[in-house]
């Protein structure tokens, strides 16, 4: 039996080859320690921070401006000292917050299934598509007159104004996402047998999932900016105090610390979500993909 | 899908081949009109047969896959399959949201495999292409020869009894795709699959196949056909495998030449 003996000891020549090679082209990975994360991750953003301040405490000791132009540093900061105690600072921040985030729920809502169908309608593709991209570069503000007199001065006026800001950017950056999706994996999908509904399931939308998130980072972007022209043009008392609102009341009590307080909180917000959120998300999607090279 | 229809059609002999090509033409629109890129291509492949499809540039045998697998349609001509076939590329083809485990589990589920086996047939089919550990991987955390045997554990996946192969081993270096080779006809013999394989590389053509099928390029037309007598294992350096092959390339580059006649 000579035949099964070569073909026996072939295979186990052939398993322990392969081991080899699988061997040979493992990728190892290491973690960073956390001194060098600290030190290349934190350290730069605090000593940005700390020198705009020390720049600005500069400028206020030069007196180049009045104090009614340019406050200090402390003026602020007592600014939000005082808002803290009267425990009206996390009101602001939420009014505006919750406003926003639920106001880009809808604009996801809304702009996911019409990225979609933009993306894979020709028809429809035609007939909005430049209009979707030529919305975005649209400033939302300007949309804030005619829901005022559409919706009246109320919450769904603001909503109204994110919704025309965000979904352009949503669904545009679905469609980029689509649009950038690798033929092979379509193909791929069709002789696995996933077409239709099913293709869009498992191929399309799992495929267009990072250029979908750079859309959705840039909605919420978006959003939030739609809302703070919304709030600051069209404030009543009805609506509660968001940060828009404190930014224009600062400005009517001729308070310029309340202003700074309010644009610095707007720009924390932003920051904070982006952070928090959109970051995170696109950084696991894009490690997860091996298309994010650690640093 | 009308090719469907007409073999459910046949009945009796539907099993008779796992894939019968009749008469099939492909012209595509090309700058200078109408380009004919196949043309009147005849071949049936048996059940559980390994054949090659060997070709330059130029010869259509990409476009020939294509149009077994069904992703596109033949401009004249007819072709049957033994059920819808899985098709392998030359890129991986993996899809990088999922783990190598789960890329496979994908393709179970589209053929409508129950939840509760997906994940045990998916190991089992990691095990066939000797790839265990590899379950949990990502696909870039995967060497080239790596990605290759998942995705044809994927394709097996399928089920399917003819099995598509367009140049899957040519981005490879020389060692790892002696292995594949090696691999894929113990996987051939073990699964009784129908195999279909297109290449430009007469030796890995002659290596691997029982029938080596040639193409003239431009349009494709089967210029001739060689049966592989040689026995199992076949080594890429056999004199067998080298006799053979310096006959076939010969003829090869006969058919080359002669496009740089006119």
């Amino acid at each position: 039996m000579a035949s099964t003996d070569t073909t026996a000891k072939d295979g186990t020549d052939l398993a322990g080859l392969e081991a080899g090679l699988d061997a040979l082209d493992a990728v190892t990975t290491t973690r960073t320690p956390l001194r060098e994360t600290l030190l290349r991750k934190v350290l730069p953003p605090i000593t940005a921070v700390a020198l705009v301040l020390a720049v600005w405490q500069l400028l206020v000791w030069l007196e180049v401006a009045p104090s009614y132009k340019l406050p200090s540093p402390g003026a602020v900061w007592e600014e939000v000292r005082t808002a803290w105690l009267q425990g009206t600072l996390l009101d602001y921040i939420w009014t505006s917050v919750s406003r926003g985030l639920l106001g880009f729920l809808f604009a996801l809502a809304i702009g996911t299934p019409l990225g979609l169908i933009v993306a894979r309608v020709r028809f429809v593709r035609a007939a909005i598509g430049p209009i979707l991209s030529g919305l975005q570069s649209l400033p939302s503000v300007a949309w804030v007159p005619p829901a005022v007199i559409w919706l009246g001065l109320n919450d769904s006026m603001m909503f109204a104004v994110i919704l025309l800001g965000a979904v352009p950017s949503i669904a545009n950056g679905l469609v980029a996402g689509i649009d950038q999706i690798p033929p092979l994996f379509l193909r791929a999908g069709r002789t696995l047998g996933a077409t239709g509904l099913k293709g869009a399931r498992h191929i399309v939308m799992p495929a267009a999932l990072p250029g979908y998130l750079a859309g959705l980072k840039q909605g919420w972007a978006f959003s939030w900016r739609s809302l703070m022209a919304a709030e600051i043009i069209a404030s009543s008392p009805d609506l509660g105090v968001g940060l828009g609102q404190l930014l224009e009341n600062g400005r009517n009590n001729a308070s310029m610390s309340q202003v700074f307080l309010a644009i610095l909180l707007i720009l924390l917000v932003g920051i904070a979500i982006d952070l928090l959120i959109f970051s995170p998300l696109e950084r696991r999607v894009l490690l997860s993909r091996g298309l994010l090279v650690k640093s | 899908m009308a090719t469907t229809i007409a073999k459910a059609a046949e009945g009796g002999t539907a099993t008779a081949h796992a894939a019968r090509i009749e008469h099939v033409s492909k012209s595509f629109a090309g700058p200078a009109g109408q380009q004919l890129v196949l043309d009147d291509i005849t071949l049936d492949v048996a059940p559980g047969e390994f054949v090659t499809l060997l070709g330059a540039s130029g010869c259509g045998k990409s476009t020939l896959l294509n149009l077994v697998a069904g992703l596109d349609k033949p401009s004249a001509g007819s072709i049957s399959t033994d059920g819808r076939p899985a098709l392998m590329f030359q890129e991986h083809a993996l899809f990088p949201w999922l783990t190598a485990g789960k890329n496979i589990e994908l393709a179970l589920k589209l053929r409508g495999v129950p939840k509760a086996e997906r994940r045990g047939r998916a190991e089992e089919l990691l095990e066939l292409v000797r790839l265990h550990g590899a379950y949990g991987k990502r696909v870039h955390e995967l060497s080239g020869g790596m990605r290759q045997r998942v995705a044809l554990a994927r394709a097996l996946a399928q089920d399917s009894k003819l099995l598509l192969m367009d140049e899957p081993f040519a981005a490879l270096d020389a060692i790892t795709r002696d292995v594949l080779h090696d691999e894929l006809t113990r996987i051939w013999r073990e699964t009784g699959l129908s195999v279909l394989f297109v290449t430009h590389n007469v030796r890995e053509a002659v290596r691997l196949a029982q029938r080596v099928v040639l193409l003239s390029s431009r349009p494709g037309r089967i210029a001739r056909e060689w049966t592989v007598g040689i026995a199992h294992p076949r080594r890429i350096e056999d004199s067998a495998v080298a006799e053979l092959s310096v006959e076939i390339t010969e003829e090869l580059r006969g058919e080359i030449r002669r496009h740089g006649q006119h």
